[in-house]
Parts: C-alpha cells; sequence; structure tokens
C-alpha cells in the first residue's frame, strides 16, 4: 500500500537550487560592502552606499541563503526520518514562493531605506506579517509531517528543527512588534533600554536558533548519512538538545555590556553565555567523533571534509563566544572587527561550510545521479573556502584587537593617544585581507553553482522516490 | 509569597527537569530504543542513482 507513496522532492529542490542562488547573491553583497570599507568611493549612489547594503547582505545570507537551506533540509529530513511524504504539499510551494517574494521585497526595500532599524529585523511591518504567515505555514506543514509519521521515535534532527521553528516564531513576533504609521514606516512597540533587550534577546536567539539550532539538525542527519556511520551518542544527543534549549534564551543581554541594562542583566546574560560552552561542545564532539574508527573517509571524500571543518569552526566560534562574553574580555572587543570576524568564523566557517556540505549531498538525490558532476570542483571549493575563511577571520581579529587597544590608550596625563581616525587609518591592510578572503569564498560559490549547473543539466528531476518503510516493519 | 521566590522555584524545578533528562538519556532502560533511534537516518536508504521507481516490501 505504501509502494505508490513518493517522497516530497519539488519543493526541497526548489529551495536546494535557490540556496545557491541566493548565497552567491548575499556573499557578493557582502564582498562589495567590504570593499567599500577599503574604497570608498564606491558608495556610488545612496541606495548603493554601505549603511543601505549591509543589512541587505545580512539578511540575504542569514534569511535567503540560510533561509533556503533549512527549508530544504528540513523537509527532505523530516520525509526520510518519519518514513512518510511531506503534509500538505500545497502549503509547502506557498511557502516556497511566499519566501522568494520575501527575499525580493528586501532586495528592493532595503537599498531603499526602509527599514525598522533592527539589527537581522530590518523589514518593514507588511512583510514581517507576510514572513509571520510563511512561518506558521512551515510549523503546519513540517510537524503535519511529524504528525504522520510512520516510525514511533522522533529522529533527533527534527528536534533540532521544530525547536528552531517554534523559537523562531516567538522571536520574530515579539520583536517585530511595531506601530504603523505608513505602508513603509513603523515605530518598535517597545522603548529605551527594553527595546534594546529585547532586540538582542531576538537578535542573539536568532544566532541561537535559526543559525545554531537548525543547522545541528542538518549535522545530526548529514553526517551520518555521509560518513555511513550511526551519530556517535544519541544519548548526547539528547542531552544536547535540552541543555542547548535550556541555555540559548538567556544570553542575548551580553550584546549589552557596559550600557543602561542593568548590572544584574548583564551578568546573567554572561554567565549563561559561558554555561554555553558545554552544549555547544557536546554537540561538537558528538558530530566530530561520528567519524571515530572511520577517519579515512575524510581523505577523499570533499563533502565529508566540509562536514567535519564546519564542525571545527563552530567549536572555535563557540569557545570564541563565551570568552568574548565576560565583561573584561568584551571591554576590549565591544565595537571592533574582532565581533565581526567571531560572527563570519560561525557564518563562513559553520553555517555556510555545513550548508554547502548538506548541499552536495542533496543535488544529486534530487536530480537522480550518483555524484556531483565534479567531485574535483568540490575539492577545489572546499580548499577556496577554508583559505578565505582562514583569511577573514585572521585578519579582523587582527584589526579588531588592535582598535580595541587604541581605543582605550591613554597617555600619562589621562588623554586620548589615538583619535578615532588613526584606528581606521591602521585598520586599512587588515580590511584588504578580508576582501581577499571573501573573494575567494565567492569564488568557491561560483564554481558550486556550475557544478551544480552540470548535475542538473544531465540529470532529471526525481519525482519517484519511494517512501520506504521503517526498518522494524521490514523486520516483521 | 512574593515573584522573586517564584521565580526561584521555577529555576529549581528547570533544574531538576534537566537532571531528569539527563538521568533518563544515559538510563540503561533507555539504551536500545536509543541505539534504534541512531540507526533512523541510516535505514532509510534510496537507491544510489537517486530513486528509481523500485518496488519495495513490506
Amino acid at each position: 500500500m505504501q509502494s505508490q507513496a513518493t517522497y516530497n522532492y519539488k519543493v526541497v529542490r526548489q529551495f536546494a537550487v535557490m540556496t545557491v542562488i541566493w548565497g552567491i547573491v548575499g556573499m557578493l553583497v557582502g564582498v562589495i560592502i567590504a570593499a567599500q570599507l577599503v574604497w570608498p568611493e564606491l558608495n556610488a549612489a545612496e541606495w548603493l552606499s554601505y549603511g543601505r547594503l549591509r543589512p541587505l547582505h545580512t539578511n540575504a545570507v542569514i534569511f535567503a541563503f540560510g533561509g533556503c537551506a533549512l527549508f530544504a533540509t528540513s523537509f527532505y529530513v523530516v520525509q526520510r526520518t518519519c518514513h512518510t511524504t511531506l503534509f500538505a504539499p500545497g502549503l509547502a510551494s506557498f511557502i516556497f514562493w511566499g519566501w522568494q517574494i520575501v527575499i525580493v521585497l528586501a532586495a528592493i526595500t532595503l537599498p531603499l531605506g526602509f527599514t525598522q532599524g533592527k539589527e537581522y529585523a530590518e523589514l518593514e511591518w507588511p512583510i514581517d506579517i507576510l514572513i509571520t504567515v510563511i512561518w506558521v505555514a512551515y510549523a503546519v506543514v513540517f510537524f503535519g509531517t511529524i504528525g504522520t509519521r510512520k516510525t514511533p521515535h522522533i529522529y533527533v534532527a527534527n528536534w533540532f528543527y521544530g525547536a528552531f521553528i517554534i523559537a523562531v516564531a516567538l522571536l520574530h513576533i515579539f520583536n517585530s512588534a511595531a506601530i504603523p504609521v505608513s505602508l513603509t514606516k513603523s515605530y518598535s512597540a517597545y522603548a529605551g533600554v527594553q527595546d534594546a533587550m529585547i532586540q538582542w534577546w531576538y537578535g542573539h536567539n536568532a544566532v541561537g536558533f535559526f543559525l545554531t539550532a537548525a543547522f545541528l539538525g542538518m549535522m545530526y542527519y548529514f553526517v551520518p548519512k555521509q560518513a555511513e556511520r550511526p551519530i556517535y551518542s544519541y544519548r548526547l544527543s539528547v542531552v544536547h538538545f535540552w541543555a542547548l534549549i535550556f541555555t540559548y534564551m538567556w544570553a542575548g543581554p551580553h550584546h549589552l555590556h557596559y550600557t543602561a541594562l542593568p548590572d544584574w542583566t548583564q551578568s546573567v546574560g554572561m554567565v549563561f553565555s559561558l554555561i554555553l560552552l558545554a552544549p555547544s561542545w557536546g554537540g561538537m564532539i558528538n558530530g566530530i567523533m561520528t567519524l571515530s574508527g572511520a577517519w579515512h573517509k575524510l581523505r577523499d571524500d570533499p563533502i565529508l571534509k566540509f562536514l567535519i571543518t564546519s564542525l571545527s569552526f563552530y567549536g572555535m566560534s563557540t569557545f570564541e563566544g563565551p570568552m568574548m562574553s565576560i565583561k573584561t574580555v568584551n571591554a576590549l572587543s565591544h565595537y571592533t572587527d574582532w565581533t565581526v570576524g567571531h560572527v563570519h568564523s560561525g557564518a563562513l566557517g559553520w553555517v555556510a561550510m555545513i550548508t554547502i556540505g548538506s548541499i552536495y549531498y542533496l543535488i544529486p538525490r534530487l536530480f537522480g545521479k550518483a555524484e556531483m558532476y565534479s567531485v574535483k570542483l568540490i575539492n577545489v571549493h572546499f580548499w577556496l573556502a577554508t583559505l578565505g575563511t582562514v583569511l577573514y577571520i585572521a585578519a579582523l581579529w587582527i584589526s579588531g584587537v588592535m582598535q580595541g587597544l587604541m581605543w582605550r590608550a591613554t597617555n600619562a596625563d589621562g588623554t586620548l593617544t589615538y583619535s578615532f581616525v588613526e584606528s581606521v587609518k591602521a585598520s586599512y591592510p587588515f580590511w584588504t585581507i578580508r576582501v581577499v578572503g571573501g573573494v575567494l569564498f565567492l569564488t568557491g560559490m561560483c564554481l558550486m553553482a556550475y557544478n551544480m549547473y552540470k548535475t542538473i543539466a544531465s540529470g532529471r528531476a526525481v519525482d519517484d522516490a519511494p517512501v520506504i518503510a521503517p526498518a522494524h516493519a521490514h523486520a516483521h | 509569597m512574593d515573584i522573586n521566590d517564584l521565580r526561584s522555584i521555577f529555576t529549581v524545578l528547570v533544574f531538576g527537569a534537566f537532571i531528569g533528562i539527563v538521568a533518563w538519556a544515559y538510563s540503561s532502560k533507555r539504551k536500545q530504543a536509543f541505539d534504534e533511534a541512531a540507526r533512523l537516518p541510516l535505514d532509510d536508504d534510496a537507491p544510489a542513482a537517486g530513486g528509481g521507481a523500485g518496488q519495495q516490501h513490506n
């Protein structure tokens, strides 16, 4: 009876292809704004200026590139681990087209200067409402699929995806609450330090649930799959999940150290950020140790290289993050390039690399091929991405620490040793290295697009992958 | 009892819940079920060519 049922790959395919395309767009804008810092003449028109393009870059890479990757992989993983086809396929189509409209609206309104002025939540209220509708549809499709599963157990990857969907709904609704005064202008429903706290409660949990929990869902499926081994410890994955969920929500205040936020709130944020090291590293160890006894696979499997390297960067940035949340360290690092470097260690090293690895896994399976058109090109992509990331974060570590030290330096009579512009001038060489790193990473993405195009051109859209009965059913 | 007592109680309850989860996850009774759960992604395999119209059996 199940033999007629097929997995719904259409929406997975659409989102997977758009992941690569929006990745190139978002990273290209990133390279442009990085170049604008080195060559200010590139701020050619107001809608091409740094202040307008920077939110476009962050929105494009987080919500267009990252978002499409999460839709693609969550819809694939939930179907396959629940041994059932997607619930409400019509709604899934609506999610795809709705999300693309949101992205296009962002690409139009942000350069035109329409913004709520909240970081990672810049989009104006009509777009916010559209996002809310799409997100509710997403929850219906995802949890509907879980509800119709053929397995007794819900695989851990789905727990992470599910937590991401619920948490992002909560964050989006509360942080985007605003009073509209016209179609294109609104004011936050909160004021003063409460507004700042809600913004960074949102901002940090956007990192925690959008850019971490959801991508850990990816990790828990694609790492075991590509390594052809079960996850190192399933028990650890259960503890990992709950520890992360209990802790992340409290870490936001570390974005507001030494501000008008009450001191005790800052300290709570710092303590919870330090605690976060434990679940983060637990998850990283669980992922990497999955390869225990099969390390040789890393030698010639570039997809596995992407996945495992992403976990190494995850470990690095989740060590760096708690360290930077310590108030005395933050006094040096805050407002400097160090923060930007830290974010990109997570964004390029962790989020983008695990996405790239997962999409390389998916594309051949969605288009009826045994593997990508060129495995060699995946390898080239891997080295471009790794080198680009390392150049980027190393350059900004140096410039960040340098800026922090220059800003706090005082003469014997208490006056500042350096003017601000001197720290800007000293940063130029590192900003130039950052552009080079970004260009390398972007070049890798272009290779990926070519590789994907060649794979699709010789493949066929797979719409007849049969839903497989769960293993325990075979046993009877 | 003021709201801060409630906050303290909540914190203790959440901490207790977490300890409970750890004990549950590592109890020997759950071992077999978790070992099976860990196999879930590996047992969903499609034909290597990306899924032809292969008939599967129950």
